[in-house]
């Protein structure tokens, strides 16, 4: 005995390796990854631009000044005029708001739905399973912006159906991912050292379960904001999401259609701010995901 | 091939397609208020909106609406056009060769780009190559498709003025038109498409080039060339399959948008008409034929992938 606690005295005063968080430890690895810190900037500029991109655009996005239309880029009007004479920039700035309203309410809706539903199928399993799953099969068996195209087609144009319709078509991604990460974790020993202190389903699931599988939750938000980005974007493209005369990226490009070839900025700067957004979003998810889980990284 | 994996995924199959009915169906249900006012609009007569409502079968109780509904596309009938009054089934047929043509093309484009430059990006991980490959592929998975098509218009079309902006001219009419009308299209859907296999390629890949039957070839000497092309390509071959057949939804859903960009007739193109009148029998049938074909295509990968991959069972 003596021996043994001898043998293990230098393993003791060796220093231990410091207990940090999943949360922290995820944070120290994504700052070692330089597109991981460039995809937060690109997020922390749209989120800022979002918030406050109403004040600080230079001009009214809606104000129509038509002795200015078709300006090119210029110091006045960087992103250049469109058919109306509005400043580009402008509306690239408070069309910001739109689309991440857009995608945060979206996506907090599929989310919601979708691991609720998940956590009930992985949890409770057997019929109920049975039933969600193959509903959520069914949903997904159409293609994402068909299926929102037909809901917008029962719900009407707009940009609060454009949310519904976007958050509806995501929910079977979050209750998959939500399913299995359950099912992953369902017999633990702590599962089953609540049950046996008499912890009722429901304290199980949303004090036990759920804070154990948020992370793959929280990659999937990352990853699914910036889908609904480019969902709402198609879809105001095609005249039902953001009406006019608000400003939306998609809806710029669809206005502005008529007149790329004589003034091409109108068919790039909206684009452009789509294709960063999303990318953001996108290097983001991936970032998280690979610091969350560095086993899954190749 | 084992036959209780081909029964249960027919099974499943037909619960899809049986959901998929119930969703269409339903589209017309969740119309707020009275769709037959919202198709007419606000200013038609009380007796112009009872006859399409009786036409529509909307007086009826919700069950025996399905029930007709689901008898009446079980004998190929989707009802008729609201705005032209023809078959919707005809109209259907009409436009879906064009589709197939494009997604086809657009999956080929998509293999040509995703296959090498995944294997390539593999081969050679953290190389030049493979940060440009990943750098071009997370911009490819980012950009709008519709954007992406506006600029090759842009470029090919009114700058270059090689190839025609939008339209089609059909195979038997000139095979050359035809063939020029679809480059760009098939370009956009296939760049889209490229991108995200090139990822999935890349991490299928590198997963087979680190197992250790892997390590054994190299280890008595073959040729790279051949570790390569006999142990590393044939067994990343399923994974890449796999992923293919999920793609397959993301295709559908490129191609939806990239027709109405190019003003390609096909199934997408005629869906967004559809909304936009207001028609809703057209637009439950091209929902539901899209959506059909996408469950059956995804069966065939399916049943693909167990004929290459014996051990592929039934979870």
């Amino acid at each position: 005995m003596t021996e043994h606690v001898a043998n293990s005295l230098p393993l003791q005063k060796q220093a231990p390796p410091q207990a940090e968080s999943l949360w922290l430890d995820a944070l120290r690895r994504l700052r070692q990854q330089p597109l991981s810190i460039f995809s937060a900037i690109l997020v922390c500029v749209l989120i800022l631009t979002a918030i406050f991109g109403p004040l600080l655009a230079p001009y009214d996005p809606n104000d129509i000044d038509m002795a200015n239309r078709f300006a090119p880029p210029s110091l006045e009007h960087p992103f250049g005029t469109d058919d109306f004479g509005r400043d580009i920039l402008s509306r690239v700035m408070v069309g910001a708001r739109v689309s991440l309203m857009v995608g945060i309410i979206a996506v907090g809706l599929s989310a919601t739905v979708g691991s609720a539903l998940g956590l009930l199928a992985g949890y409770v399993g057997r019929l109920t399973d049975e039933v969600i799953m193959r509903a959520m099969d069914i949903i997904f068996a159409f293609p994402a912006i068909l299926l929102a195209i037909a809901i917008m087609a029962a719900l009407g144009r707009g940009v609060g159906n454009a949310m519904i319709a976007i958050g509806i078509v995501y929910i079977p991604i979050f209750a998959r991912i939500t399913r299995g990460s359950v099912l992953s974790v369902r017999e633990e020993v702590y599962i089953e050292a609540a049950r046996s202190i008499g912890s009722t389903d429901g304290r199980i699931m949303t004090r036990h379960i759920l804070p154990n599988i948020l992370s793959p939750i929280i990659v999937e938000i990352t990853l699914s904001l910036s889908f609904a980005i480019l969902a709402e974007a198609a879809l105001s493209f095609f005249g039902l999401g953001t009406q006019p005369p608000d400003p939306s990226w998609g809806r710029m490009l669809s206005e502005g259609r008529a007149y790329f070839q004589q003034s091409v900025w109108l068919a790039i700067f909206p684009g452009l701010a789509i294709m960063l957004t999303v990318l953001g979003f996108n290097l983001l998810g991936d970032g998280l995901r690979d610091a969350l889980d560095p086993a899954l990284k190749t | 091939m084992n036959t209780g994996y081909i029964l249960q995924r027919l099974f499943s199959t037909l619960i899809v397609i049986f959901g998929i009915t119930f969703v269409v169906f339903m589209i017309i249900q969740l119309v707020p208020g009275d769709p037959a006012r919202v198709v007419l609009g606000v200013a038609a007569s009380e007796e112009n909106v009872a006859a399409l409502r009786e036409r529509l079968g909307l007086n009826r109780p919700i069950w025996e609406q399905y029930g007709s509904w689901l008898s009446e596309l079980a004998q190929g009938d989707l009802g008729n056009s609201l705005v032209t009054g023809q078959p919707v089934l005809e109209q259907i047929l009409q436009r879906l060769p064009a589709t197939l043509v494009l997604a086809t093309a657009g999956l080929i484009v998509g293999l040509l780009i995703g296959l090498p430059a995944g294997i390539m990006s593999a081969l050679k991980p953290h190389s030049p190559l493979d940060t440009t490959t990943s750098i071009l592929s997370q911009i490819g998975v980012s950009i709008p498709d519709f954007w992406l098509g506006i600029l090759l218009v842009l470029l090919f079309s009114l700058t270059l003025g090689w190839l025609p902006s939008q339209g089609y001219t059909p195979f038997s009419q000139d095979p050359v038109d035809w063939f020029r009308h679809l480059i760009l299209p098939a370009l956009t859907v296939g760049i889209i498409s490229g991108s995200i296999q090139t990822r999935f390629n890349r991490s299928a890949m590198l997963e087979v080039l680190h197992q250790d039957y892997i390590r054994t070839a190299r280890a008595k000497g073959l040729r790279e060339a051949l570790v390569v092309n006999r142990h590393a390509l044939r067994n990343a071959l399923i994974p890449i399959i796999t992923i293919l057949g999920l793609q397959l939804t993301a295709l559908l859903s490129a191609v939806v948008v990239v027709e109405v960009v190019f003003s390609w007739p096909g199934l997408g193109r005629l869906t967004l008409e559809a909304v936009l009148d207001r028609d809703y029998p057209l637009l439950q049938g091209a929902v539901f034929t899209i959506a059909t074909l996408l469950a059956l295509v995804n069966l065939g990968t399916d049943l693909l992938y167990a004929f290459i991959d014996p051990r592929i069972e039934y979870a």
